[in-house]
């Protein structure tokens, strides 16, 4: 990994703060039109992360048992069939499809989880993702609803026998994707990323990914495939782009993504600005009131 | 693999899976590739994305056919007629590779007068005994081939039999290795060009959409690809798996694609070959070294009681006089030498006299027939779960329940180590635990991870892994088990005068142990198999080096030069990245460690590259080189020809590339060799819901039944009274989740959750005529069992039209059982016991069903209702029978 490699355009927040430890920001480029659904990268992540197995429910929905991405799934491959051409070009391929797309943390730039944990449990690490800290969370729970993508999830489960003791039968923190934090620390690319036969989870340096992803999305437009597109490779989106972002072959909505996330806490100041002036108002109203009475 | 090894002289896949990037179109037919095989698969997506055409032909849209540039649906058990259509849209359009056809296949080749084909015969080929219900093959014999004085006996005994007959061992009888006639123009009308002309002159367009249920532009859109995407500059692959072989006819399945191949002149080439995927990590290894029980190591034959009375006549049988069958003398001394060391000499005839004999059908369905018969007193099972993964699983258990001990070595207590107190019949009380006799003896088997050793893979490479950790417990690696119940054995038997445990006292048992388990070095084995000279102990580095005169031993000709140098090839470790696509350094391959067998015809009679495009190994005046270990030898000229005396290889000429061929060259019509057919002839499967539309023999004549049989009922089929009880097609498969019977898989959480439940895959119009409910349940049912499975209604398996009639097909995953983190009934309780004949394989790919909504009656009730149903499809059948039964239908000729 080169350190020479320049910043994306619209930095992570709290990544600078690294100074000379800072790394060049990495992440994922999940190419969905290679991914094969083998579902090694839900695998791979679960046996290196240790997160336990999550149920054995069956769905009816396509080959999709996993159904979403959660504190036990940090890795999640949708299955989407479509009665629609691979191709709009006219070359013959069948009027059916299976659309397949690995899922995972986006580790946005602009990451609402970050600015709501309390407790400084969620931090931006040097590579410029975005990590629960086991060992601080207190499972508030303020990060999940601020996720525009339901990634984070609090854990509903027994509790390891190692960890220290939670209230009842639960382990109640939040657990999500650390781009395997422990892995990039070692030198090695992401489980799921190493796992994948065909190359859809690709690892590395963000702008390069993204350059990739650019000559890609060129090359299969030209190829004329249906629908497809680049999904969080844009800075300027609502989250100032992901870190692990996604080509697909149709519509977010269609695989289960929002369409045009925006980070939740980005209102937050104007809110602020509002309640404040409400309050002024308020208080003044009350002092008047006050002021009224002595008179 | 008969099949491969009849046609070109191997039985191996004869490419390797990254080669796949260089082809320019890619068949994926009879294999779901992308979920069975989703590393390979990797390299089918290079191609794809190098602008290579990828087809995938098969009953369901997969996730092979997510990724693939068109999917053709076709109906399950019809194959023959689509790819028998390729054939004759190649033959009828003229689009074949004329040189390469001409010189490297035996199209020019004049067959005997005796042959008659299937289109004279409405389905059967000449030398058809309706008694014996065998052909007399040799009435498909190259015209004026001597033949063996007991050429009437050949068919089964006489003559290199089974496995190694499928692994071109056959062709005896030929003299310095050219046919004794031929026309090189392809007039003659007994030429082998024209008779595949005749043989598949019906199989029009029209023809395979009306019997293949998918239309007449999807059938030109392959036709289209594969002859576009050949030639000199172009070359295509196919790629199969099981969903060919396990077919009553799917030796012949494969023949197709390998006809196909010839004509085109794709094999042998970069992106081209036929790619034969295995379902496990080593079955080829399992075939190489074998688990069967006809051959021995290196495809040997093993020798029969009935004819193989002495060493000379067994010799004499075996060899091919012309390519490198020739040599089998020293393949077999060599062997004998690797197993008895000193003890075997030429004065006692390498001690044939004393080696067991087969005297009968040993095959895995035949030995189960036995066991229900009462006549097998002990089995062991090692890496199988035949109470799950064998077809007619109540048959399997019903045969266990009848040994006196069984030993099951597995990871975990599989389904056939539990049958007495959780298998199906003790829940319909057809089994009572304290009623059965067998002894089950659990051992506990170490993994992968906890033993050294070599997986042999699909492509035919050997890696070797090593041990990362100490099996836990009394789990014991195979190796271990094998070799101290072989030391206990012979500790026993040390003092034996009899002559019956000679063998066993003779046997070299000597590899050296270490660690606190006394574990055997495999490493030891490896360089056994590899082999030596007797004298010095030196190792060999090629299958050439060896002898018939007992100077060198060898464990497995085929594995050869695996320890050259005494170093082991296998464990090499040089990546891809580091060297060409080839990557020749990384690990070993059979034979000589050649990637690409055959590969002398990717360069044209004269030894140049078909084109630069497509170069691979060529001459170069003076010797053979290229990117892959030229698979001829190094020095033969390409205008060598052979002298009148010339024997072994020295008798095949310098333009044939199929050197293990007695003839060198590859063959479009199998003269013998196969028992079912010297071409592949569309028969629908033992048990569909249509007739033949091409003859009036509907079904592989040759197919093995146990039509006596009370555990081996068969449903009612075309259209037979009763037939409408099993309307549907039902084919099996695997997810890529699980493994194959699910011991491996099923225990595992991470891999269980992600698919939970037994369930079914049917179309919406199916779910809607049968009255099934998405995310229900619904019972399958054959005349054999039935089962229950939850409903998903899904686009991806739409019913076809064939002749006329909407036909709906059911899929099933097979990996479940009574056992493990998730549990559920299994697919192949519904299976029968029809085999292929060549390979004893069952027909699981294509069968007939019944299915209804809701979960099935349990305990006695469930076998109630399965013979009642049974009982209502026969008794309508037998009161209204069709017609004579086909297989009685008596003929003339010949």
């Amino acid at each position: 990994m080169s350190s020479t490699l320049g910043h994306p355009a619209a930095a992570p927040d709290g990544w600078d703060a690294y100074g000379d430890d800072q790394q060049p920001r990495v992440g994922f480029f999940t190419d969905t039109s290679v991914c094969i659904g083998c579902k090694a990268c839900e695998v791979a992540c679960k046996e290196w992360n240790l997160i336990p197995e999550d149920g054995l429910s069956w769905t009816g929905e396509s080959y999709d048992n996993t159904s979403a991405l959660g504190a036990n799934t940090w890795r999640h491959v949708a299955f989407i069939e479509q009665e629609k051409p691979l191709h709009t070009n006219g070359d013959g391929s069948t009027g059916l499809r299976w659309l397949m797309e690995s899922d995972v943390c986006k580790h946005c730039t602009h990451a609402a989880c970050l600015d709501v944990c309390p407790t400084g449990s969620l931090i931006r690490t040097e590579f410029g993702t975005v990590i629960v800290q086991q060992d601080i969370c207190n499972g508030c729970g303020y990060c999940v609803p601020a996720c525009p993508f339901g990634v984070l999830d609090k854990r509903h489960i027994a509790k390891p026998p190692e960890l220290p003791a939670f209230h009842g039968n639960e382990d109640g923190r939040v657990w999500k994707c650390t781009l395997c934090y422990d892995r990039l620390k070692g030198g090695h690319e992401p489980a799921c990323a190493k796992a994948c036969p065909t190359q859809s989870i690709q690892f590395g340096p963000l702008d390069e990914l993204r350059e990739r992803a650019d000559a890609r999305l060129a090359k299969l437009s030209g190829e004329g495939w249906n629908g497809v597109q680049l999904y969080g490779r844009d800075p300027d989106d609502g989250v100032g782009g992901f870190g692990a972002f996604f080509l697909l072959l149709d519509d977010p909505e269609v695989y289960g993504l929002p369409p045009d996330p925006i980070v939740t806490t980005k209102h937050l100041g104007e809110m602020w600005s509002s309640m404040a002036a409400a309050a002024t108002v308020l208080v003044a109203g009350v002092a008047c009131a006050f002021i009224g009475r002595r008179r | 693999m008969p099949s491969l090894g009849a046609s070109f002289g191997r039985g191996g896949a004869t490419d390797f899976q990254q080669d796949l990037q260089n082809s320019d179109c890619i068949v994926i037919m009879g294999s779901n590739m992308a979920e069975n095989h989703p590393v390979g698969f990797q390299w089918v997506m290079e191609a794809r994305e190098r602008g290579a055409t990828v087809i995938h032909i098969d009953p369901r849209f997969t996730r092979t056919s997510a990724m693939a540039s068109k999917w053709v649906g076709i109906r399950a058990g019809s194959d023959i007629a689509f790819l028998g259509g390729v054939v004759n849209y190649i033959l009828q359009n003229d689009l074949w590779f004329e040189e390469y056809v001409k010189h490297y296949t035996n199209a020019p080749v004049i067959i005997a007068d005796t042959f008659a084909d299937t289109e004279d015969l409405d389905g059967l080929f000449s030398g058809w005994d309706p008694e014996k219900g065998k052909y007399d093959t040799t009435t498909w014999r190259y015209e004026g081939m001597e033949m063996h004085a007991s050429a009437g006996n050949r068919e089964e005994g006489f003559g290199p039999s089974g496995h190694q007959a499928g692994h071109g061992g056959a062709g005896g009888g030929l003299r310095h290795g050219e046919p004794p006639s031929e026309d090189p123009d392809l007039q003659h009308p007994r030429c082998v060009f024209q008779i595949l002309k005749r043989h598949y002159q019906r199989y029009t367009p029209e023809l395979v959409a009306d019997l293949c249920g998918c239309s007449v532009e999807e059938f030109l859109f392959v036709c289209e690809a594969l002859t576009q995407n050949s030639g000199r500059e172009r070359t295509s692959a196919f790629c199969y798996a099981v969903g060919w072989t396990q077919h009553t006819v799917g030796v012949q399945y494969i023949r197709t694609a390998a006809i196909i191949q010839q004509l085109l002149g794709n094999m042998g080439r970069p992106g081209g070959g036929i790619v034969a995927l295995r379902g496990h990590a080593s079955i080829q290894g399992s075939t190489d070294i074998p688990t069967l029980y006809d051959i021995l190591p290196g495809y040997l034959s093993m020798p029969h009681t009935e004819y193989y009375g002495d060493f000379e006549s067994f010799m004499q049988a075996n060899t091919s006089p012309t390519g490198f069958w020739g040599h089998f003398k020293a393949y077999w001394v060599s062997l004998m030498k690797s197993y008895f060391g000193e003890h075997a000499t030429a004065d006692n005839d390498w001690l044939f006299k004393q080696l067991p004999r087969i005297d009968d059908d040993n095959s895995v369905y035949f030995t189960v027939d036995q066991m229900l018969e009462g006549n097998v007193k002990g089995y062991i099972i090692a890496g199988e779960n035949p109470a799950v993964g064998n077809s007619n699983g109540r048959a399997n258990r019903l045969g266990l329940a009848k040994l006196d001990w069984l030993v099951v070595r597995d990871l975990v207590e599989i389904e056939s180590a539990s049958f007495w107190y959780d298998s199906p019949e003790i829940e319909t009380g057809e089994l009572e635990t304290k009623a059965i006799p067998t002894e089950v003896f659990f051992l506990p088997a170490a993994a992968h991870t906890e033993k050294d050793g070599s997986f042999t893979n699909t492509q035919r490479l050997l890696q070797w892994h090593r041990q990362a950790v100490e099996p836990r417990d009394d789990c014991r690696s195979d190796l271990w088990f094998y070799f101290h119940l072989g030391r206990r054995i012979r500790e026993k038997l040390a003092d034996s005068k009899e002559p019956r445990d000679e063998l066993v006292r003779y046997l070299r048992w000597d590899y050296p142990t270490h660690g606190q388990l006394d574990e055997p070095s495999a490493e030891a084995i490896l360089a056994e198999i590899n082999g030596s000279e007797t004298a010095t102990g030196a190792p060999l580095d090629a299958y050439t080096k060896l002898r018939d005169d007992g100077s060198t031993a060898c464990g497995c000709w085929i594995y050869c030069g695996v320890f050259k140098d005494g170093v082991n090839q296998a464990a090499r470790r040089k990546p891809h990245w580091e060297q060409d696509y080839v990557a020749a350094e990384w690990a070993w391959a059979w034979p000589a460690n050649r990637r690409t067998i055959y590969n002398r015809a990717s360069a044209d009679p004269n030894g140049d590259p078909w084109s630069e495009r497509k170069k691979l190994v060529w001459w170069d005046g003076t010797k053979w080189t290229g990117h892959d270990v030229p698979d001829f030898e190094p020095t033969k000229a390409p205008d060598y020809r052979p002298g009148k005396d010339a024997t072994a290889e020295d008798a095949i000429a310098g333009d044939h590339p199929f050197i293990m061929q007695a003839d060198g060259r590859s063959w479009l019509f199998v003269p013998q060799g196969l028992v079912d057919a010297p071409l592949p002839t569309h028969y629908e499967p033992h048990e569909s819901p249509f007739d033949n539309p091409l003859y009036a023999q509907r079904a592989n004549p040759r197919r093995q039944q146990r039509k006596k049989a009370s555990y081996d009922p068969y449903n009612p089929v075309a259209d037979e009274p009763g037939a409408e009880v099993y309307p549907y097609v039902v084919t099996t498969y695997r997810l890529t989740e699980h493994h194959t019977a699910g011991g491996m898989t099923r225990t595992i959480p991470y891999l269980s959750e992600l698919q939970p439940e037994m369930f079914c895959e049917v179309s919406p119009e199916l779910a809607a005529e049968a009255g099934l409910e998405a995310g229900g349940w619904a019972t399958i049912f054959t005349a054999r069992s039935a089962i229950e499975a939850r409903v998903l209604v899904t686009n991806r398996i739409p019913p076809v039209t064939v002749q006329g009639r909407t036909t709906h097909q059911v899929g099933l995953p097979y990996h479940w059982g009574a056992r493990g983190l998730t549990t559920g009934d299994s697919a192949n309780d519904l299976g029968h016991l029809a085999l292929d004949p060549n390979v004893h394989i069952m027909e699981s790919k294509a069968m007939t069903c019944g299915i209804r909504p809701g979960r099935r009656p349990r305990g006695k009730a469930l076998t109630e209702f399965v013979t009642e149903l049974r009982e209502q499809a026969h008794s309508r059948r037998e009161m209204a029978p069709r017609h004579e039964p086909e297989e009685t239908r008596k003929t003339s000729k010949t």
